[in-house]
């Protein structure tokens, strides 16, 4: 099996896009990279960006294996708002970290299966049936807060947020135990391959005995879940529930990181690796530009012009530019046997 | 045709009983939506007012949007009420509507915001001034650095709102004039607690931690995040960084009560109580209030009883 070389050239456009953005945060920022121990805690550029980038990373492995099927999850911003407010509202009734965390938890999967019960079993498209949720959801978030931002101060909650673990921040650990863990269920077991073929195409994956409708179902369980972790993570942070502005337009971030991963919105192959470099590419961009010191008018606008300069770089059209650049000047003859083997597989 | 019939017999129906109990008055409240804590507060406030006058509000909420106002509006006209308050949304496309008020001689209050329409079409507006806050976070900071040099960093409101636009303007002059005091880094939090967080964590790291002597924020909700911030990163929020805002909910007040944060400009919720006195005052005699109605921007400091203040407006709704 090629499985040994393939990964690593997967991820290439993704790696070297990070390594450019944060090239660009070295340069804005000349401290960038050094990181001190300080209150216990990892302190510093890096430390930011991937502890800032928790929320959208973890929405992004719900994202990648509900796009993979070849749906999309609008919802997860509002998701993350119901969590995030169930959470809050747990502890202010005097329970545990660990009762509110399941609480929540529990809100994120019901969520996702109401998606998912729309989507598969009543066949409504995807960006339909999920943004109901995107627009009922918020309002059901502040009828659990009542419209304030409800505020806790319950440690172990906190922690999940604000905390670390060995120094570490907690959000980090999460996200990355997270990706790791799904990445092993979906790779080591047939079920990646399943999600895949219901992406590719649904019918001859039902005719070849695949249980679609359970499968798409527990992919938009898995999103909602990972929406409700990210909002627990983010209530825990600012530590209160801020059911107006918790996860707003955090779902275009999610779909932005799975994009940037290189993973087609028309479903099929995926790379949750890939996506996760995606979120931490986002949140290099965001870090260089609070770093840059630029005015805020500029924030939005740099931002665009970086997106769309990675998209452009990404684009096939471009990708394939190259490759007729790289045949032209170098040995053609061994690319050739790779591009058989991989449209073999 | 028919549908104006029904609202003219509506109000000809009802005209009776509003002339009938001329003590009790009945009031039209268009509120914009509950979209903040502030916002819900000066809900709450608005019927207290009304309660403690005996008055009969009739409460709408717009969720935002404009066409639920001016619907609102016309069924306030159509009930015959004895006047509207009114919070709009947006500032063009009232003048319609704020006609029809004035064609059956229902005065209308400007609440908060004001509109692009002829100031004739409404009695008054009760609005705070927004650079005037502004300035007097300037000044207060100004007084409280008494010519030690002081490097600020400035957290802004949404880019683009007036808020965000005027409580920078109005810190900016009353800061004018004193060299000791420079905005190092200003960036946008959006109002929100998680952005002014994270905003002022990169302040934190680009500036490094010792060389920010003080913060404003353009509202303390991120003042709120920020002093998070600053805790994570090993400092005493209210010592080693002097902290100023804007708005005076109540998690500034326990902060501030907590010597977490130093000082914040309150933007009223009563915005009722001016304007249901200019309101009454005008129903019974007939006297024309000022056309802008202007509301204290009262500065909250550790020498006020905070946690007083803070017990008093937990129950707003904030």
């Amino acid at each position: 099996m090629a499985a040994s070389h393939s990964p690593l050239r997967r991820l290439a456009p993704q790696l070297v896009i990070l390594a450019a953005v944060l090239a660009l945060n070295l340069a804005v920022f000349p401290d960038f990279f050094r990181i001190e121990f300080q209150n216990g805690r990892l302190f510093g550029g890096v430390v930011d960006v991937l502890n800032r980038g928790a929320p959208t990373a973890i929405l992004a492995i719900g994202m990648t294996l509900v796009i993979a099927t070849k749906g999309i999850d609008l919802s997860v911003g509002a998701v993350m708002a119901i969590a995030g407010a169930c959470a809050a509202k747990i502890v202010a009734d005097g329970h545990g970290w660990g009762t509110a965390l399941a609480g929540a938890l529990a809100a994120g999967a019901a969520c996702g299966i109401w998606n998912g019960v729309l989507v598969a079993w009543l066949r409504i498209q995807p960006i339909v049936a999920t943004l109901v949720l995107m627009v009922a959801g918020r309002g059901i978030a502040q009828l659990v807060t009542e419209g304030t931002i409800l505020t806790f101060l319950n440690e172990g909650l906190i922690h999940l947020g604000a905390g670390t673990i060995l120094g570490i921040p907690t959000p980090v650990v999460i996200w990355i135990a997270l990706g790791a863990g799904v990445t092993w269920a979906v790779r080591k077991t047939a079920l990646g391959l399943l999600i895949e073929a219901i992406g590719i195409n649904a019918a001859a994956s039902r005719l070849a005995g695949i249980n679609a409708r359970v499968l798409l179902t527990c992919v938009y369980l898995v999103s909602g879940l990972c929406a409700a972790l990210a909002g627990v993570i983010v209530a825990a942070d600012i530590k209160g529930a801020d059911a107006n502005n918790a996860g707003l337009w955090m779902e275009l971030d999610a779909i932005l990181a799975v994009v940037i991963g290189g993973n087609s919105l028309l479903g099929g192959r995926f790379s949750i690796t890939a996506s996760l470099l995606g979120a931490l590419i986002i949140q290099s961009v965001n870090s260089a530009i609070l770093l840059s010191g630029m005015p805020p008018e500029f924030n939005l606008v740099i931002k665009a012009v970086l997106i769309l300069a990675i998209l452009v770089i990404q684009s096939p059209r471009i990708g394939h530019w190259l490759y007729i650049l790289r045949a032209s000047g170098g040995d053609p003859a061994p690319r050739r046997a790779k591009t058989v083997k991989e449209t073999a597989r | 045709m028919t549908f104006k019939a029904t609202l003219l017999a509506g109000a000809v129906a009802l005209a009776p009983v509003a002339a009938a109990a001329d003590d009790d008055l009945t009031i039209g409240f268009s509120q914009i939506g509950s979209e903040s804590g502030w916002r819900a507060a000066e809900t709450t406030v608005t019927k207290q007012q009304a309660e403690a006058r005996g008055i009969d509000l009739k409460f709408a909420d717009a969720q935002q949007k404009q066409e639920n106002q001016i619907k609102a509006l016309r069924g306030f006209i159509a009930q015959g009420v004895d006047g509207i308050l009114l919070a709009p949304v947006v500032a063009t496309g009232w003048d319609d509507v704020l006609e029809e008020a004035q064609e059956a001689e229902i005065p209308v209050i400007l609440m908060d915001r004001t509109v692009d329409a002829d100031p004739s079409l409404y009695l008054t507006a009760v609005t705070s001034d927004l650079v005037h806050e502004g300035k007097v976070a300037g000044e207060w900071l100004v007084s409280e650095m008494d010519g030690k040099d002081c490097r600020i960093v400035e957290l802004q409101g949404t880019t683009g709102s007036s808020p965000a636009i005027d409580r920078k303007t109005g810190f900016e002059q009353g800061i004018a004039g004193h060299g000791n005091l420079e905005i190092v880094r200003s960036q946008t939090g959006d109002f929100t607690r998680a952005q002014g967080k994270v905003v002022m964590e990169s302040f934190l790291k680009a500036e490094g931690p010792g060389n920010i002597c003080a913060l404003y924020a353009h509202n303390d909700d991120m003042a709120v995040g920020a002093i998070q911030a600053i805790k994570e990163a090993g400092l005493a929020p209210g010592k080693d960084i002097v902290i100023v805002a804007i708005d005076a909910v109540p998690d500034a007040h326990l902060a501030i009560a907590n010597g977490e944060m130093n000082a914040t400009i309150e933007l009223t919720p009563d915005m009722a109580g001016p304007a249901l006195d200019a309101l009454q005052a005008y129903l019974q005699d007939g006297t024309e209030p000022a056309k802008w109605i202007q509301t204290e921007s009262r500065l909250y400091t550790a020498s006020d009883d905070n946690m007083a203040v803070y017990e008093q407006k937990k129950s707003l709704g904030y």
